[in-house]
């Protein structure tokens, strides 16, 4: 060991003028010491989820701070349902949220139900399962488009959106609706199944796994997706509850809540479902978690095409639904969404309008307060794949 | 006219950028838009042909419009035919695709996209909601009419409108462009003010300068 | 959940209410508030806050606040209603008891005009920009006035009573309509 005090660095000094201010471990963020940069990422950028920004302070590409806005997509929907009746309102919660409509749909019409006291018919809640279950299968083809896509893996978007076509076209034949479907009435559903529709979603359901297993092999087995997304954005067991994370997001870090089989809804306590967790709680986690969700997606709509009756009513008769009075009350109900618990709050004070309706989405939280936690000290490149692995959708934060 | 008159003048059509503190205004233009006549008829016959058969739009989904130019550029759709790309910043792109309704905090970040693209630019805008406000014509919080706010080439109505009939909104605008039937940019320029009076009539806070050139 | 109604009652004076197996509310007074929120969430296992939102009652002139929590091991949503004066329209913050409530307040600050003092970043604007008017969500605030005023209307738009209508369009000059050929017929 050669002795220090001897050598020609004994008067080294690191030069620390260049480095940020330190207190405590943090650095002091002071934008006037030219060490840090602002920059806003969004609205106008293709690597932001939907329509939002994020407002980086960064130090080098290392993000020290990040703040949420949205707000770009806010068309008051709680103001517009609050001045029309119920069956009006009922044809524009689905535009709440562009990839995945049927969850308002539903959420909405089962709440007008359960404020009037309808029952629905046995049928159409079977069809109203499958086309929930279709609308996951929906969102996540285009989630797993996306997380490829903010790693630069573009030929996977490519494959997955060309297939969610394809179920597009399916629900385009049972619906008439490609992208908003108005399908879920209140009093049941609009339209029975037309004739061949289980075989083309039999033949659909084939395809599609065909296309996961490929996903798969060039997705999860890839080196480079691996070394980006394994220890991105670890979501602990304990911040869950204290940030009210739902959802896959919840589940990849070990918490056991699915709204489907915790408080089943419609059909699915019938159907042979399982909770899928994992325990890491990173990016890479929750991919592979949503992956397996798709299969389990897969193999329910195949059990519900095996359970729906042939014959059956689709309608309960309703009163005249332009004087259409519910009786006062309150109630909460909810669904499970790609993203997490999705649920509508309706109080009617007995008029025709509804006192107020409010739209509680899972995104709410995932990308404001979550966000901004994961978000510091990750570099600045990995902020597009973090934000699409909370599966974040603007349009159901600010409604 | 005299020389003092015409500088007179020139003061007067700079632009005040009144949003901006006072010592940040040196740092913006504060010339106005201005429009541009074609030199030679042949010449912009031939350019038009050049500019309607590259089309790269600017990937900005300013509503859920925006989710139907995904699919339009997968295999089944596939718009690169036509020679219609997805451009990542305002600067290289020709189209402004208006996806939907606009809430009062796009409008603001639709009008700086809008000034930043590069001439000549058109217009698309999609869905019922851009046209008068469709199924959000009493909302607080989205503008009615697009074209208020700066000028549209074509309109797809629909809620929400087909791929097909986005590429059919396409080819129209190719063919509005080959008859130079086109001239947005100009009208922008001609009606600056009354463009900017209706601006800053929704967007209250208005802290840019008055063209984002 | 009748044992845990039961023992919040011996504690405070409440009101519940049964909406479905899954779904319970209850009236409380404002000042006992933070006790039963933070009993609930330490003792009873309702850790998770679904969200927090207020509906508008002008007419009577007060709030009512909804506190949506959930309980993992019995699951059950249990909604903690609140009744708050419409004039004053202040509430304590519980941005302490969960990291994401502060959202939820600065919604309710920004749309509806409920002051939460102490709430992290309550004064940043959430999704409006500038906004001058009263706040939207209250029931006065009439938002297709505001539109009219606000926003250019493409002429062509037009509202009709339907019998007035009829009777100008239809009956004024009365023209047999072509029969029109049903499949029934």
């Amino acid at each position: 060991m050669t002795d220090i005090s001897k050598s020609k660095y004994k008067n080294y000094k690191a030069d620390r003028s260049k480095y940020p201010k330190m207190e405590n471990g943090k650095a002091v963020i002071d934008l006037d010491s030219h060490k840090f940069t602002k920059i806003w990422q969004g609205p106008q950028h293709p690597g932001v989820t939907g329509n939002m920004s994020v407002e980086l302070i960064i130090n080098g590409d290392e993000i020290m701070k990040a703040k949420t806005h949205v707000g770009y997509l806010h068309r008051g929907f709680e103001k517009l349902l609050e001045r029309r009746s119920y069956i009006q309102g009922f044809t524009i919660v689905c535009r709440i949220c562009v990839p995945e409509p049927d969850t308002n749909e539903y959420c909405y019409s089962a709440a007008v139900e359960e404020l009037a006291g309808i029952e629905i018919p046995e049928k159409a809640q079977w069809l109203r399962t499958l086309n929930l279950e279709m609308s996951r299968i929906g969102s996540f083809l285009m989630w797993i488009g996306g997380q490829a896509s903010a790693l630069g893996l573009g030929a996977i978007g490519q494959w997955t959106i060309g297939m969610r076509d394809f179920w597009l076209d399916l629900f385009e034949e049972m619906t008439g609706g490609r992208v908003y479907h108005m399908y879920m009435i209140p009093g049941g559903v609009r339209k029975n199944l037309p004739a061949g529709f289980k075989e083309k979603t039999r033949d659909l359901i084939l395809k599609t796994r065909k296309l996961l297993y490929n996903v798969e092999e060039t997705f999860f087995n890839n080196a480079i997706v691996k070394s980006r997304l394994k220890g991105l954005g670890i979501i602990t067991p304990e911040i869950v509850d204290e940030y009210g994370i739902v959802g896959p997001n919840a589940r990849a870090s070990g918490k056991e809540y699915d709204v489907r089989m915790n408080n089943p809804y419609l059909k699915y306590g019938e159907l042979d479902i399982k909770m899928l967790t994992s325990t890491v709680g990173d990016a890479y986690a929750r991919a592979e978690l949503r992956y397996q969700e798709m299969h389990q997606s897969l193999d329910l709509i195949s059990q519900i095409l095996g359970k729906i009756p042939e014959t059956g009513e689709i309608q309960t008769k309703l009163p005249n639904v332009l004087h259409w009075k519910i009786p006062a009350g309150q109630t909460y109900m909810k669904a499970e969404s790609t993203r997490g618990e999705h649920g509508f709050y309706m109080v009617s004070d007995g008029t025709k309008y509804p006192r107020r309706v409010f739209l509680r989405g899972a995104s709410y939280t995932h990308a404001i307060s979550v966000l901004e936690k994961l978000a510091v000290n990750i570099s600045i490149s990995d902020l597009a794949a973090l934000m699409v692995s909370l599966h974040t959708c603007p349009p159901e934060i600010e409604r | 006219m005299d020389k003092k008159n015409i500088k007179k003048i020139e003061k007067e059509m700079k632009l005040a950028n009144e949003g901006l503190p006072e010592k940040e205004r040196s740092l913006f233009s504060d010339v106005r838009p201005t429009s541009v006549t074609p030199l030679n008829k042949y010449l912009e016959k031939f350019l038009n042909w050049a500019r309607a058969e590259s089309l790269w739009f600017l990937g900005f989904g300013t509503g859920c419009g925006a989710i139907e130019l995904r699919p339009l550029m997968t295999s089944r759709y596939d718009v690169f035919r036509y020679g219609i790309a997805p451009r990542p910043t305002p600067r290289q792109s020709s189209v402004f695709i208006i996806g939907g309704y606009a809430s009062m905090k796009t409008v603001k970040r639709i009008v700086r996209s809008y000034e930043q693209m590069q001439g000549p630019k058109f217009v698309i805008a999609l869905g019922s909601c851009t046209i008068n406000g469709g199924m959000y014509y009493d909302s607080y919080n989205t503008i009615n009419r697009i074209d208020h706010y700066i000028p549209v080439d074509v309109y797809i109505a629909g809620c929400m409108p087909r791929p097909e009939s986005l590429i059919a909104g396409f080819n129209k605008l190719k063919e509005k462009i080959k008859a130079g039937e086109c001239d947005g940019m100009n009208k922008y320029a001609e009606n600056f003010d009354w463009y900017k009076k209706n601006q800053k009539r929704v967007i209250k806070d208005w802290n840019m300068p008055d063209f984002n050139w | 959940m009748k044992k845990i109604i039961n023992r919040i009652k011996e504690k405070i004076e409440i009101v519940s209410l049964k909406q479905r197996d899954d779904l319970y509310f209850i009236n409380v007074k404002e000042e006992h508030i933070i006790f039963l929120l933070s009993y609930l969430k330490e003792q009873e296992g309702f850790t998770h806050l679904a969200f927090l939102q207020a509906v508008d009652y002008d007419k009577y002139n007060m709030f009512q606040l909804t506190y949506m929590l959930y309980n993992y091991d019995i699951k059950v949503n249990f909604g903690i209603k609140v009744i708050i004066d419409r004039e004053k329209s202040e509430m304590t913050s519980i941005h302490k008891l969960w990291a994401h409530a502060w959202q939820y307040q600065r919604e309710l600050h920004e749309l509806f005009g409920i002051n939460f003092p102490g709430s992290p970043r309550v004064d940043e604007s959430f999704v409006l920009e500038g906004w001058e008017e009263i706040p939207p969500m209250r029931r006065d605030f009439d938002t297709k006035e505001y539109s009219e005023k606000t926003f250019y209307q493409r002429p062509g738009r037009s509202t009709n009573d339907p019998k007035e209508y009829m009777k100008e369009k239809l009956y004024k000059n009365f023209v047999e309509p072509p029969k029109i050929r049903r499949e029934d017929d």
